[in-house]
């Protein structure tokens, strides 16, 4: 049998909008993946632990506070630094278009907009992952 | 019987339809009837279940005028980066018509951290003004009479804290504590289950609401001294009728409180006001509003014997729906705003928020918060809406919606208090579970187009990045830290330590009211983190609960 994919949907910042990231929780799950969600408030710390903890192949960042470029390269650094280098990692949120050519050279692999389809969400994790 | 006739002829009219429909079909999934008869309002008694605005049960208003007297408060939520810089933006809300502050705080401010604290950064002054001591409260009132203005303030967890430093920085003004007209959310249950800015457990949380209540009952009484909010609930993701359940059983659980804590309800319950999400189903909304005062109004005199009208009436104020604003075409968000508005009015709200059409982008831009602004103007001014009391008020549709909504609030209230109450509701998860599922149902029906999103999933346009946001400047994070740093540097250190360590015993000792003593503290410059951090240590944290 196919190993099932795991994704950590992880809540850096302070925000505690957690809509977005617990609506695409639930459809990831439903499109046949493992999901762990971390709940509020995580340090770029205690989502790198989880992600080595539960040893999953994708991180989706969610956050709306603004910040994205504060927190988004850090947790990306961190998870490379403990030597996750196939780890596929993802963020979404109310972030302008402006910012994410700077988030993807910092190693987001893409950044999902408001408006954004589940269904894309998936069909990029199915795409990319390792 | 004429409702025999009425009966007769309605089976007539939905046969004709139906054969019709077989031919050229309605639209699928529609949340209602087709057509409203004053079948659907059988056993209406105008007296009763709407009676005079101004009256019991208040299901047409809680003015007897309404807004042919005085509009609403035309009050556009604002704050960002520094106090410096929101003091501006209100002067200028203020000199362009605008008739009430309301204060947004950065997520530090709202957590209780201070700007230097690690875990601040990256969030200094973005999604609102950093407040981290009596001093930027003071910048940021500066040149504005707290004797004249009403200010809203979007704090809960550290409420007492900032009011105790608009009390502080008023007195600074000569303006004494029980001239103060305002509003503190203050509403930390909401917290728990929908906005996520909680800190202290349930039990200590509550205890600071109650001592609010009575500090404010006492000495600043023109004072709203909790908003209890079902905003935040329908941006999660609820349905109308949960929106109100739910925030409604939360007011019960502060009303138990304050019971329980030796209060006398008509002592505080006429201080309490509430928080609506304007959303986009314009008549389902005006009924939620309906609904609403007359679930509350009922709450208060049958269940608490409240003898005082003003304990009965649900006082409110109203946002658009931020969630509902798309990033895709965001000029199209100013219609959204318009008919959200259109809604709140007719739904008789006592003061709106308009959001700016650039919000599902980034915080708004001065243009855009005027266009937003003048929307409100345009619907008071231009529109009549606001020229008759509940213009909708026996409408068959309007009446049904409005006796629906009740109902299904009620069975919520019943469910909650089977769970024993809004906080065990809350520990259990059960409120966190159905605005889930109605978040995920919401979504599903958008990405089968059940549900159809103008831009979004139709009528979409190849569209440029768009230009001109508001961006906060990244030095904010230094140009507070070193402020901050300063004011330590000034400050009587002796008398801020004496004065956390004087809360310190007070926290521990649940008999003592803490507003005086968190007074005390702000004045000494003692920062907000500091104040949060003694909490912290008596009280603990809250532990989530975290469930998909």
């Amino acid at each position: 049998m196919e190993k099932r994919i795991r994704v950590l949907v992880a809540k850096p910042g302070l925000d505690g909008h957690d809509r977005g990231a617990k609506v695409v929780a639930r459809a990831l799950r439903d499109a046949g993946f493992e999901v762990i969600y971390t709940g509020l408030r995580q340090t770029p710390e205690q989502i790198t632990e989880a992600a080595l903890q539960e040893d999953v192949n994708v991180v989706a960042m969610s956050l709306l506070s603004g910040a994205h470029n504060t927190l988004f390269p850090k947790v990306v650094k961190m998870i490379r630094d403990k030597g996750m280098k196939d780890t596929l990692i993802i963020g979404g949120g109310v972030i302008p278009d402006a910012d994410i050519p700077g988030l993807k050279d910092a190693g987001v692999s893409a950044v999902f907009t408001p408006g954004t389809p589940t269904g894309s969400i998936i069909d990029f994790i199915k795409t990319n992952v390792k | 019987m004429a409702n025999e006739s009425l009966k007769a002829k309605m089976a007539e009219y939905t046969a004709k339809v139906e054969k019709a429909a077989a031919k050229n079909p309605e639209r699928q999934n529609l949340a209602h009837n087709r057509l409203y008869t004053p079948l659907d309002i059988e056993g209406f008694d105008y007296e009763r279940d709407l009676g005079f605005p101004g009256e019991y049960p208040f299901t047409r208003g809680v003015q007897p005028t309404m807004y042919r007297g005085r509009f609403w408060t035309m009050r556009m939520y604002a704050g960002f980066s520094t106090a410096e810089e929101s003091n501006k933006r209100y002067r200028y809300l203020l000199e362009s018509g605008g008739t009430g502050l309301s204060c947004a705080f950065d997520l530090p401010t709202q957590i209780g951290y201070d700007s230097d604290d690690a875990i601040a950064e990256g969030e200094i002054g973005k999604v609102g003004v950093a407040i981290d001591t009596l001093k930027d409260m003071e910048i940021l009132f500066d040149q504005i009479d707290l004797g004249k203005v009403s200010t809203s303030m979007t704090i809960n967890a550290p409420a007492a804290v900032l009011l105790a430093m608009y009390i502080a920085v008023a007195e600074k003004q000569g303006v004494p504590a029980d001239k103060l007209n305002g509003t503190i959310q203050n509403d930390i249950l909401k917290e728990y289950a929908a906005r996520g800015t909680y800190i202290f457990p349930p039990k200590p949380s509550m205890r600071l609401i109650t001592n609010i209540f009575e500090y404010c009952s006492k000495h600043v009484p023109q004072w709203n001294t909790i908003s209890i909010s079902g905003y935040h609930i329908r941006e999660a993701g609820s349905t109308a009728s949960q929106e109100i359940a739910f925030t409604i059983a939360d007011g019960i659980a502060y009303v138990d409180a304050a019971i329980k804590a030796g209060l006398n309800v008509d002592d505080f319950a006429g201080r309490l006001s509430f928080f609506w999400n304007a959303h986009n189903n314009v008549l389902e909304e005006v009924a939620k509003f309906r609904a609403s005062r007359r679930v509350w109004a009922k709450v208060m005199k049958e269940r608490f014997g409240a003898q005082s009208p003003k304990s009965w009436m649900l006082r409110v104020h109203t946002q658009t729906a931020g969630s509902m604003l798309t990033a895709q075409q965001p000029d199209n968000n100013i219609v959204r705003v318009a008919l959200q508005t259109a809604a709140a009015v007719m739904g008789g709200t006592q003061s709106l928020h308009t959001n700016s059409k650039d919000e599902a982008l980034a915080l708004p831009t001065e243009d855009s918060v005027r266009i937003a602004l003048r929307t409100q103007q345009i619907v008071a001014y231009e529109s009549g809406l606001a020229d008759v009391v509940d213009p909708l008020g026996g409408s068959y549709y309007v009446e049904a919606l409005t006796d629906k909504i009740e109902k299904e609030c009620w069975d919520y209230i019943k469910k909650i208090d089977d769970l024993g109450g809004a906080v065990a509701a809350i520990e259990k998860g059960y409120i966190q579970k159905e605005i889930q599922e109605s978040a995920y149902r919401w979504q599903m029906d958008v990405e089968s187009k059940q549900r159809i999103i103008v831009g979004v999933n139709q009528f979409q346009i190849k569209e440029k990045t768009p230009e001109g946001l508001l961006r906060v400047d990244a030095a904010v994070g230094e140009f507070q830290k070193n402020k901050l740093a300063k004011v330590k540097a000034e400050r009587d250190n002796a008398a801020v330590k004496a004065k956390l360590a004087a809360l310190e015993e007070a926290c521990k000792d649940e008999s003592k009211n803490l507003m005086p003593v968190i007074l005390d503290a702000v004045k000494v410059y003692a920062s907000l983190g500091e104040i949060c951090g003694v909490m912290r240590k008596v009280f603990g944290e809250y532990e989530a609960h975290v469930s998909l």
